[in-house]
C-alpha cells in the first residue's frame, strides 16, 4: 500500500484499477497503515472540520489582537465592508480564511493544515464551499481526505515546512489541498482534481517566508487570504478542463527543486525579504526580546 | 528511513497558534517536566536559549510554558491566559532569556522546578511540529521524547543493574524503544532512562523503588 502515496499517476492508476473513489484510497492507506478504523478516521476529520469551523466564527467574531499588535482584527472589517469588489461570496472567502488564521496569530485553537502557518487555507475555502453548494459533512470529510493524500505526497517528493521550502511549501500546499477538495466535491474527475493541484502549485512556486520578526503575522495572514483566492481560482481553470500542461507530479518536483535551492534567508529565518525591510527590521527590534544574556564561555 | 505521516499530521494536529515549535513543542516540554517532579510546581525559574530567548513572548512561549507548568494540554484554549491561571494558582515564576548557548539546540528551555523541599531541573528541545526531546534531567543526560512511556532511574553504578531493570521490565511485556545511561563517575551515581511502548504496573514500579541501591525512579506516562 505504501507505494500509493509515491506520487500523483500512481494514486490515479490505482484508483483505475481498483475502481476506487480518489478519497478511498486515502482511507485504506489511514486504516491500514495507522490501524485506524474507518469510522474513527471519518469521525477525526470531522471533529477536525468543526475546529476549523469555529475558527472562522471566533475570527469574525471575537477580539483578534496580536500581542505585537500587527494582527488587528482584519477579518471582521473585510467581512463587514460595504464595499463588495467581486461578489459577497468572495468577500466572504476572504474573511473567513483571514478569520481563521488570525485566530492562529492570536493564541486560539486551530487545525495545522498542514502547518499552522497555513491553517486559515482549508477552513476559508471548505466553509464557503459547503455553505454555498449546500454540501454534506460526509462529502467535505471526503474532501479533506483527498487534501490529505495531496499533502502526504507533497511531504514525500517536496516539502511542508517553510523552513525547508519556503512559504509555498505551507501556503503553497494548503491552497493545492484546498484546491483538489474544492474539485472533488464539485464532483470533478481524478483528472481534473490533479489539474486543479498542479495549476495551484504554479501559481504559488517560489513563494519566499520572510515572516517580520519572526512571528506567524505578517506575510502570512494576508498569504492565507491569497492562497484560498488560488485555490478557487485553479479549481475553476480545471473544472473547465483547461490543462496545467506540465503533469501534477512534474509541478511538485519543481516545487521540491525551487525549496532545496532557495536562499536561507528566505526560509523562516527573518533575515530576507520583508523582514529585512526598514520597517520589517524596526517592528522586530520592537516586538523581540531585547534583555538576553549572552554566556562570557562559549563552552557554556 | 522516517514512519511515513498520518492523514491526522497533514490535516492535524488541532493545537494552540500560533507555531507548533513555539506553542505545542513548549506545552509539552512542561508537561514532562511537572512529571519529573511529581507535582504541580510552586515556584518555576524558566530560562529560554537561543532563538527562544528572542522570539518567546512574540510567540507567546512564556504563557505556553506556564500553561504546561499548570498541566494544561496543547489544544486548551486556557493557554492564552495561562499567567492568569498561574496567579490564581499561586505559582510563582521568573523568565530569563541566554542568547548563545552554543551547545544547545536553537529551541532550548531550561526549566527548574520547586515544590516543597523537592526541586528539579529539567532542559528541553522543541524540535517542530510539538515533538520534543527531554536532553537532561537533573544534570544527567537524558534523551526522551515523552510521547512513550518512560522511566528514569538513578541508582549505584554496579554491574548489572541495567540487565536487572530490564529484565524486571521485560515481566510487565514492556518492549524497551531507547535507553540511554550516564554516570557521574565510575562506581557513582548513574541514571538510566527508558522508553517503553507501554507502561509499567504500579507493582513494579514500587518493587524497582525498593532496592536499596535504586536511590531514586521517576515514571512518566506518556504525557499527551
Amino acid at each position: 500500500m505504501s507505494f500509493l502515496f509515491n506520487g500523483f499517476a500512481s494514486w490515479k492508476e490505482y484508483c483505475e484499477t481498483q475502481q476506487l473513489k480518489l478519497h478511498q484510497p486515502v482511507l485504506e492507506y489511514e486504516t491500514k497503515q495507522k490501524g485506524r478504523s474507518e469510522e474513527e478516521v471519518f469521525n477525526g476529520l470531522l471533529q477536525a472540520y468543526e475546529v476549523m469551523k469555529e475558527a472562522v466564527n471566533s475570527g469574525l467574531s471575537e477580539e483578534m489582537s496580536s500581542r505585537s499588535g500587527m494582527i488587528k482584527n482584519g477579518a471582521k472589517k473585510v467581512y463587514n465592508h460595504p464595499v463588495t469588489v467581486l461578489s459577497p461570496e468572495f468577500q466572504k472567502l476572504i474573511s473567513r480564511a483571514l478569520a481563521a488564521k488570525e485566530v492562529n496569530s492570536c493564541m486560539g485553537r486551530i487545525v495545522a493544515a498542514p502547518t499552522a502557518g497555513a491553517s486559515g487555507i482549508l477552513p476559508g475555502v471548505l466553509y464557503t464551499l459547503q455553505d454555498l453548494h449546500n454540501l454534506s459533512d460526509k462529502k467535505i470529510v471526503e474532501g479533506l481526505l483527498v487534501s490529505a493524500g495531496i499533502a502526504l505526497i507533497i511531504e514525500q517528493k517536496a516539502s511542508l515546512a517553510g523552513a525547508v521550502g519556503g512559504c509555498q511549501a505551507e501556503t503553497g500546499s494548503a491552497a493545492a489541498m484546498a484546491s483538489g477538495a474544492i474539485v472533488y466535491c464539485l464532483g470533478g474527475s481524478v483528472d481534473q482534481v490533479f489539474n486543479a493541484v498542479a495549476i495551484t502549485i504554479q501559481c504559488m512556486l517560489g513563494l519566499i517566508c520572510d515572516p517580520v520578526a519572526g512571528l506567524v503575522e505578517v506575510p502570512c495572514v494576508v498569504r492565507n487570504a491569497s492562497a484560498a483566492a488560488i485555490a478557487n481560482s485553479s479549481a475553476q481553470i480545471a473544472l473547465a478542463d483547461v490543462s496545467a500542461v506540465i503533469p501534477v507530479d512534474e509541478c511538485v518536483d519543481a516545487m521540491g527543486e525551487v525549496g532545496q535551492s532557495m536562499e536561507t534567508r528566505y526560509k523562516e529565518t527573518a533575515l530576507g525579504g520583508l523582514a529585512a525591510t526598514k520597517t520589517g527590521q524596526q517592528i522586530s527590534k520592537r516586538v523581540l526580546v531585547q534583555d538576553i544574556e549572552i554566556l562570557p564561555d562559549e563552552d557554556k | 528511513m522516517a514512519e511515513r505521516s498520518s492523514v491526522f499530521d497533514m490535516i492535524g494536529p488541532v493545537m494552540i497558534g500560533p507555531s507548533s515549535s513555539h506553542t505545542a513543542g513548549v506545552v509539552r516540554i512542561a508537561r514532562a517536566a511537572i512529571r519529573v517532579l511529581g507535582d504541580q510546581p510552586e515556584e518555576a525559574e524558566i530560562t529560554f536559549y537561543n532563538s527562544f530567548a528572542q522570539t518567546y513572548e512574540g510567540h507567546g512561549s512564556d504563557r505556553a510554558i506556564i500553561a504546561g507548568l499548570l498541566d494544561f494540554k496543547t489544544d486548551d484554549k486556557r493557554i492564552k491566559k495561562s499567567l492568569d491561571h498561574a496567579k490564581e494558582k499561586g505559582l510563582k515564576y521568573t523568565f530569563k532569556s541566554v542568547g548563545n548557548a552554543s551547545t544547545f539546540h536553537p529551541n532550548t528551555i531550561r526549566l527548574v522546578l520547586k515544590s516543597g523541599n523537592k526541586e528539579v531541573e529539567v532542559i528541553g528541545e522543541s524540535r517542530g511540529g510539538g515533538v520534543i526531546r527531554i536532553t537532561e534531567v537533573n544534570g544527567f543526560t537524558a534523551g526522551f521524547s515523552a510521547n512513550l512511556h518512560t522511566i528514569i532511574i538513578t541508582a549505584d553504578d554496579r554491574p548489572g543493574s541495567i540487565a536487572f531493570i530490564a529484565d524486571v521490565i521485560s515481566q510487565d511485556g514492556c518492549n524497551i524503544a531507547t535507553m540511554s545511561v550516564s554516570r557521574k563517575g565510575k562506581n557513582d551515581i548513574a541514571c538510566q532512562v527508558l522508553e517503553m511502548d507501554s507502561g509499567l504496573r504500579p507493582l513494579t514500579i514500587e518493587y524497582l523503588n525498593s532496592l536499596n541501591w535504586v536511590h531514586n525512579l521517576i515514571y512518566i506516562p506518556n504525557i499527551d
